[in-house]
């Protein structure tokens, strides 16, 4: 049963995944996007991490992704993009540098694997755990994430200043 | 067999609950105008000659838009334009399922919880179904090929992103206070008595939270005085493609997320399904003196309790809509991002400085 929802999910979430890269209209692919975070979002909960689930539907599905679209809408009006493609060049280095990712990420994943099954019980998905994580354990990169957004922020804000 | 059965239940009484709620509203929209306004409203479809105070125009929209033709623009986007309504209403639907509507039924050694979904983390589902209602408006504006239904779903976007803040800053305070995002947790820790009689409702102990919340739960319903996205008298709005039963999928769906707000309202604010003094053996005063009560009255007590609650705020939300005119676009996002999303911040600190002090979740 626990499989084949795992397939179901999987495949909805490599599909839509495939969708986004495939799409020539912009928001064909922010939609794809949408439904690919809610796949892993559920691939989430069904192992535990409910909290992190609908954190990620919130902010990345409910959120930022509606930014997305919302700009897409704004400044594309056209409803496909056609046309020669001016950054041509760059897609000749798509292929190694998406070749050397999943390089790294199979190695990665594959050198973790016996770590990464001990590990994961002992975190647990409640908010209490990950908020204890957080704010003992990784406190520090926690703060440095915090500083990042600020500066983020502050840098929109001094661009959208200078326009007015 | 029976754990599907009780499961089958729950989410039936949910689903029939809410997909009954919004269409009784769209009969409740026009009573309670004409009443407020001091007319007759709709009275006219009859079966039989029975008029039932206008209760069979649901009945009669419902045949109407399903009869009407199905129009869809030449340049529209055939599949986005489709699936747009359906995704509202899924969104609006679903959301009220981790939404408490009574206690624990305790039949034949089961202990039944009364909500369709048991979740831990249930008040981030409800946020998410909320916040994910959005992309049918915007599907709906984006593909239907017309400058003003793009206007509309840019509008609602904005409005969705400004008060979906707000709802989550705002909903931070009960959350500290209930210590658990867990609804029924959340309902269950409003049930005790501050000072000995004064029930710890979520509108007692977090009153800014509850106006902050209804604000930006109103504008998260789309409707007037946020309803930016229609705008009847400026732009129509991103269902201005939309005929018969798919523009009228669009209003269920607004109905349908005025029926969850109230019931989120409800939980969050108004004690859920609590009656004061009302415990699971009886009513038990605070001057002393108790009356004895059987486990299933308790329940039934508290499931019409939560019913009349959430009917009493969906009625005040209505009187909200036709009483205040529409906010301008700007004045919609200025109300959200200086307004409603500043003061969440302070009714965050507020609260934290006041655990502080009198000590942590009850």
């Amino acid at each position: 049963m626990a499989h084949v929802a795992f397939g179901v999910v999987a495949a909805i979430a490599v599909a839509s995944a495939l969708g986004l890269v495939l799409r020539r209209n912009a928001i064909h692919g922010a939609l794809f996007l949408v439904v690919n975070l809610g796949a892993i979002a559920v691939l989430y909960a069904t192992l535990g991490a409910e909290f992190l689930a609908w954190a990620q539907v919130i902010v990345y599905a409910g959120a930022i992704m509606v930014l997305f679209v919302f700009a897409i809408m704004v400044l594309i009006p056209g409803k496909e993009e056609t046309g020669p493609d001016p950054r041509r060049a760059w897609r000749l280095l798509a292929l190694p540098a998406g070749a050397l990712l999943f390089l790294q990420l199979l190695f990665v994943v594959g050198g973790r694997r016996s770590t990464a099954a001990t590990a994961s019980p002992a975190v647990g998905g409640s908010v209490e755990s990950i908020a204890r994580l957080l704010f003992t354990q990784y406190l520090f990169p926690f703060e440095l994430t915090s500083v990042l957004l600020l500066a983020a922020m502050v840098g929109v804000l001094l661009l959208a200043r200078r326009k007015v | 067999m029976t754990d599907l059965g009780i499961a089958f239940g729950r989410v039936a009484f949910v689903m029939l609950f809410v997909l009954n709620m919004g269409g009784l509203l769209t009969w409740v929209e026009r009573k309670q105008s004409a009443i407020m306004q001091d007319r007759i409203g709709a009275n006219r479809a009859s079966i039989f000659g029975f008029r039932l105070m206008g209760l069979f125009h649901p009945l009669a929209d419902a045949i109407k838009m399903l009869t009407k033709e199905d129009f869809r623009p030449a340049r529209a986007d055939r599949v986005l334009f489709g699936l747009a309504p359906f995704v509202s209403v899924f969104f609006a639907l679903v959301a009220f399922a981790s939404i408490p509507f009574g206690d624990v039924l305790r039949v034949a050694g089961r202990e039944i919880p009364l909500q369709a979904v048991t979740l831990n983390v249930g008040i981030l589902y409800v946020f998410a179904m909320l916040s994910l209602g959005v992309y049918g408006v915007m599907m709906a504006g984006w593909s239907s090929a017309n400058n003003f239904a793009l206007l509309g779903g840019q509008r609602a976007a904005a409005l969705m992103i400004s008060a979906e803040i707000a709802i989550g800053a705002s909903i931070m305070g009960v959350v500290m206070i209930g210590g658990s995002l867990n609804m029924m947790d959340i309902v269950r820790a409003q049930g005790h008595l501050l000072w000995g009689w004064l029930p710890a409702w979520g509108i007692v102990t977090q009153p800014l939270a509850f106006v902050l919340f209804l604000t930006a739960g109103i504008a998260a319903t789309k409707r007037i005085p946020f309803d930016t996205p229609e705008g009847e008298s400026e732009i129509i709005g991103y269902f201005i493609e939309y005929s018969g039963m798919k523009f009228g999928m669009f209003a269920m769906a607004d109905f349908l997320e005025t029926v969850v707000i109230a019931g989120m309202t409800t939980s969050l604010f108004l004690g859920g399904w609590q009656i004061p003094y009302l415990v699971a053996d009886g009513v038990r005063f605070p001057w002393g003196g108790a009356i004895g009560l059987p486990h299933l009255l308790v329940v039934l007590l508290q499931v019409g309790a939560f019913v009349v609650k959430v009917c009493a705020m969906i009625f005040f939300m209505m009187l909200v809509r036709w009483t205040l005119p529409r906010f301008r676009y700007d004045q919609a996002m200025r109300l959200g991002w200086l307004g409603l999303f500043p003061l969440s911040i302070l009714n965050i600190a507020l609260t934290g400085l006041g655990l502080l002090l009198w000590g942590g979740p009850a």
